[in-house]
């Protein structure tokens, strides 16, 4: 059974810390989490805080150098993931649609679906 | 992804729960799957035409459950269907409202439980357990246990008849049977895990792909249990295990020892689930095992490993679960613990074991013991002897190639 990592875009411009989440969307969100967990297909997910807490490190040229967030220069950054375990990709893209089913209408998220290649 | 892929993913990732909220209704699983591959049916005609609906899972499980009752309502015909399994008819049928989710944790443990009933033989158990809970394919299952399709097909057809005739209640036991209840299920996904761990017949030495079924079996379990500490222990004893899989076969497929395996490659987040598992575990047989396992996942190097906790571990099961089976790791223990001299004692003890005469394992740990103990000539015929007693290819000549180095 494949793993899939799934890195969930948004855009930081839109999705600040300050933003409300709907009471009715973290109700949703929870009850999703407690269906997906007891599928069985949940390994791991977590959100990240946001680009300015965040480092990037580079190694170019035989040399290492540092990028302190925010990563401005991207519109969109990696704001949480998420290790589901399933049968083939149609499921995971299902379970993936789902999630993002529950976001309020007017936000932008994409999700992007990778299959881990199993050593 | 075309559209008929998307319905079956849908339809994967909900079978379970449509065929256990169908069961509820119609009292009987073998007529609830029929009915939730009608659903499916439907699905494949109606979405490609009217697109998918909103909340695609939903819309399967209220038509399956329509034609549920539907067919509870049209008497004469659920008679003659409960006639040909050799049941009569359950009073009016309870409702189908949409259920919340603690009802449908309930559906999936009736399923569960129903499956793996002692009633059925331990193969039919096996198969039901993975076709209803586990949404494989009898193709599928057949292809894991290296059986012929028709054979696994008739297992389960079977394993339904069994169940309808003997009046088989749709529900979790209570009362006094429940452990014994839950011993048969934890069994089955444990037999399911070591059939793919370690498999009995054929030339691969594992098939992941059904320690990965019986995982996620004990993983559903134990979010449907939680306060089953046993189903905890098993779910971390599985966990542990699955983490070495990729380790413990090499390039060619031959077995790699524990003490060879390379531990970089054992997958660390299988073991750290393992752990939070095992910190909700108790003290029972599987417990105790998952804890030996956490054991040797805590091992950084081979050497790292705690032997002497592992073996106190081994003393405690054999108390829990007296099996000469136990009692030979007992001895491996004790020999890495205390050394080889204290632990051969302990296997001859069991040479002389009825259940362990054609047990490979139990020559090629002697064999082991006497290498140890510079008595290479013994070891060798022991190694020799294990290898003719092993139904596994990649065992034998791993065997024969410890007999040869000697």
């Amino acid at each position: 059974m494949p793993r899939f990592l799934t890195m969930i875009r948004i855009n930081e411009q839109e999705l600040t810390t300050d933003t409300e989440f709907p009471p009715e969307f973290l109700q949703n969100m929870g009850a999703y989490m407690e269906e997906i967990n007891k599928a069985g297909v949940m390994l791991d997910t977590a959100g990240l805080l946001h680009t300015p807490e965040g480092t990037r490190v580079n190694w170019s040229g035989g040399k290492i150098s540092y990028t302190d967030g925010p990563f401005t220069e991207t519109k969109e950054v990696v704001g949480g993931y998420s290790l589901i375990q399933c049968k083939d990709k149609a499921e995971a893209i299902e379970w993936t649609k789902r999630f993002l089913e529950i976001h309020p209408a007017e936000w932008n998220v994409s999700a992007e679906v990778r299959e881990i290649e199993e050593m | 992804m075309s559209a008929a892929q998307a319905v079956e993913a849908v339809f994967r990732i909900e079978s379970a729960r449509i065929i256990a909220g169908v069961a509820r209704i119609v009292r009987d699983v073998g007529i609830a799957e029929e009915i939730a591959q009608d659903a499916l049916v439907a699905a494949l005609e109606q979405w490609p035409e009217s697109g998918v609906p909103d909340r695609p899972g939903a819309w399967l499980t209220a038509t399956a459950k329509h034609r549920a009752i539907d067919l509870v309502r049209r008497k004469e015909t659920y008679v003659r269907k409960l006639a040909e399994v050799g049941r009569t008819l359950e009073d009016a049928p309870p409702p189908a409202e949409p259920a919340d989710p603690d009802d449908i944790d309930d559906d999936l443990l009736r399923l569960i439980f129903t499956s793996c009933h002692p009633v059925l033989a331990t193969e039919g158990r096996i198969a039901l357990t993975l076709r209803l809970m586990g949404g494989l394919t009898t193709q599928e299952i057949a292809r894991a246990f290296l059986a012929a399709e028709p054979a696994v097909a008739q297992r389960i057809v079977r394993a339904k008849r069994t169940l309808a005739k003997a009046g088989v209640p749709f529900e979790v036991p209570y009362g006094a049977d429940r452990d014994a209840r839950l011993s048969s299920v934890l069994e089955v996904i444990y037999l399911i895990f070591n059939e793919g761990y370690s498999a009995t017949a054929g030339d691969d030495l594992v098939r992941p792909a059904l320690c990965e079924d019986a995982l996620r079996l004990a993983r559903v379990l134990a979010g449907l249990m939680p306060q089953e500490p046993e189903v905890h222990g098993l779910a971390a004893l599985l966990e542990f295990q699955a983490s070495r899989i990729a380790t413990r076969t090499g390039p060619d497929g031959e077995p790699v020892l524990l003490a060879d395996q390379n531990r970089a490659r054992w997958n660390r987040m299988l073991i750290a689930r393992g752990a939070r598992a095992l910190g909700h575990a108790g003290n029972g047989p599987y417990s105790v095992q998952a804890a030996i396992a956490g054991c040797h996942a805590a091992a950084v190097r081979y050497e790292d490993t705690d032997w002497p906790r592992i073996a106190a571990l081994y003393a405690r099961l054999v108390q829990l679960i007296p099996s000469p089976v136990v009692e030979l790791n007992r001895a491996v223990a004790v020999s890495m613990a205390e050394g080889p001299e204290a632990a051969l004692p302990l296997v001859d003890a069991l040479a002389r074991e009825p259940a362990l005469r054609t047990y490979h394992l139990l020559p090629s740990v002697r064999g082991d013991l006497l290498e140890r103990l510079g008595r290479p000539q013994e070891a060798r015929a022991e190694f020799e002897r294990a290898a003719s007693l092993t139904r596994n290819a990649q065992e034998r000549n791993l065997l024969l190639r410890r007999a040869a180095r000697l």
